[in-house]
């Protein structure tokens, strides 16, 4: 459960949540490493989605979130945003009316956004600079991906949260939006809940594996990805009949052939 | 003609005054959920305030500015006070500013009388001038520049400040800037007060359109402002400011060229088919949601 090295980022505990009387997290329990990429996983409706909203307090919850070792539970999420947390929701979350110039000003924390950042952006994402005053409506699914993770890259952050960000993205832009997560990763730690277990293989070194709002399972990503047994206990791939989940057919680069789970790690 | 003429500018100056009224209002719904029932009440309190100071003395520019500086005040002290504390309970939020709306006027006629009060209008404003054989009152051209220069200022602060952008993005997903770590709280009281400010003009210039101030003359307004928030799109000041237009005209001919009444009717009616037709109000005819 512990981050490989030092006091984890990002500690969850018991964090439970209830929405119109019905408990969506029963409990869970979960590390975000001090450095590189740590996985959320889970099959669909396992709470991967509210169990970040919780952290960020998007949905009333209760347990401990402690964050570099201060709680905060309790805070409401602009404060707790801005104590270094950048968020790429599941739906992307970009303001359809606002041109991407606005929809990065906007992101902006304490002032003029740091040149240096938008550096990083305009190299990472060379179509977010002339795309500046489009309106972030008339942009393409994986555009607007981009706009979205490059809001978390424009405020020194100290987490990023990525909630399926490959979800609905042809597989070159899978691609583009995997490079620039690994980029970011360097820097800034990233909790990606991701469906896509190629993409987990490539960038995360950890993972907790979600199930029924619990936590069921936690440690090197590259282990439990090379345990077909344990896949297809969590997360139901791998199977050797029946359909495959989505993610298993998207393929991380354009014609590259995702190998099957079974096959081992990376 | 003279006859068209009239009733175009007439038309248009009551529809100034419901956009003054609905502009805020729309903000108001769209980035908060907030149904603003106290809306008429910042009318009425903009109008009396205006007409005590005018009648104390005050020129009309310096009554005016009075009236609207109580209304937007009453507008803050409302959502600090009574709003902010109920933004989880909608229901609770609905009652408190139906609440509001009956509790003002009841006070303002508790201090000053059910009876109208005659308007102190400046001798500027009482004329008529001459356009294309008809003689109209000076006063819709004022209230039309007033509600042209609200408009323009209103799309200025929303399209140049940090705040305006916060506020639309705001409308499109409130949840989202809280995510990025914007207090959009403090957007909340902002736009109240501008919807306040505005409503409270309203207030002040229908002293001037109506001749008289009453106690209960938001609320009469405030029906024909919902109309045009729901009419221009929720959210949107460019869809309130064409459905103001829209909703002004048809009523001023309609009473003119059918029977007396018949106005109110028609906007109703052209409500209920705009709805059928096209659900969203006019917000996209406009190309802007703010």
């Amino acid at each position: 459960m512990t981050a490989a090295t030092g006091r984890p980022l990002l500690a969850v505990r018991g964090l439970r949540v209830v929405i119109g009387g019905r408990h969506i997290l029963h409990g869970v329990d979960l590390d975000v490493a001090p450095a590189g990429v740590t996985a959320l996983l889970g099959r669909n409706g396992a709470g991967k989605t509210t169990t970040v909203r919780a952290v960020l307090g998007l949905v009333p919850r209760t347990g401990s979130v402690l964050l570099d070792g201060a709680e905060t539970v309790g805070l409401a999420t602009h404060t707790l945003v801005r104590r270094g947390i950048g968020y790429v929701p599941e739906d992307r979350g970009v303001f359809a009316g606002l041109t991407v110039a606005e929809n990065l000003r906007l992101a902006e924390r304490g002032g003029p956004g740091n040149p240096a950042d938008y550096a990083l952006v305009h190299d990472l994402f060379p179509e977010l600079a002339e795309r500046a005053a489009q309106p972030a409506g008339t942009l393409s699914g994986g555009q607007q991906q981009m706009v979205a993770i490059a809001r978390t890259l424009l405020n020194g952050n100290r987490l990023i949260i990525a909630d399926e960000p490959t979800k609905g993205l042809a597989p070159r832009i899978v691609s583009e939006v995997a490079a620039a997560l690994e980029r970011a990763a360097e820097a800034v730690p990233v909790l990606l809940v991701e469906q896509n277990l190629a993409l987990v293989r490539r960038l995360a070194g950890h993972c907790v594996v979600l199930a029924d709002g619990r936590t069921a399972h936690a440690g090197p990503a590259a282990e439990l990805l090379a345990d077909a047994g344990a896949t297809r206990t969590l997360l139901g791939v791998g199977r050797s009949a029946g359909p495959q989940p989505p993610s298993e057919t998207a393929p991380l680069t354009p014609g590259a052939a995702v190998r099957p789970l079974q096959a081992g790690g990376s | 003609m003279p006859t068209v003429v009239l009733l175009t500018l007439t038309g248009l100056g009551l529809g100034a005054l419901y956009f003054l009224v609905a502009s805020g209002l729309s903000l108001i719904f769209g980035l908060m959920d907030v149904l603003n029932f106290a809306h008429g009440a910042l009318i009425a309190i903009g109008a009396y305030a205006t007409w005590w100071a005018a009648s104390n003395g005050s020129g009309f520019p310096l009554a005016v500015g009075f009236g609207t500086a109580v209304g937007t005040a009453a507008a803050v002290l409302l959502e600090l006070g009574l709003i902010r504390p109920l933004y989880r309970r909608p229901r609770e939020q609905v009652l408190v500013t139906v609440g509001v709306s009956l509790a003002v006027p009841a006070l303002l006629a508790g201090i000053w009388g059910t009876d109208t009060r005659p308007f102190p209008t400046p001798a500027a404003l009482a004329g008529t001038f001459r356009l294309l054989g008809a003689t109209v009152p000076v006063n819709r051209l004022l209230l039309i520049g007033a509600a042209l220069l609200v408009l323009i200022g209103l799309e200025l602060f929303l399209a140049r400040t940090r705040f305006g952008l916060v506020v639309r993005a705001g409308v499109e997903d409130r949840a989202m800037v809280t995510a990025l770590g914007i207090d959009v709280r403090r957007a909340f009281t902002v736009v109240f007060a501008i919807g306040g400010a505005a409503a409270a003009l309203a207030g002040a210039l229908g002293g001037v359109y109506y001749g008289e101030v009453d106690p209960g003359q938001g609320g009469s307004l405030l029906i024909f402002a919902f109309v045009v928030v729901v009419m221009g799109g929720l959210g949107s000041v460019r869809g309130a400011a064409l459905a103001s237009v829209v909703v002004g005209l048809v009523q001023q001919f309609a009473d003119y060229y059918t029977t007396g009444g018949l106005g109110d009717l028609s906007v109703v009616v052209m409500l209920a088919a705009l709805l059928l037709l096209r659900p969203r109000g006019l917000a996209r005819l406009t190309g802007s949601l703010a």
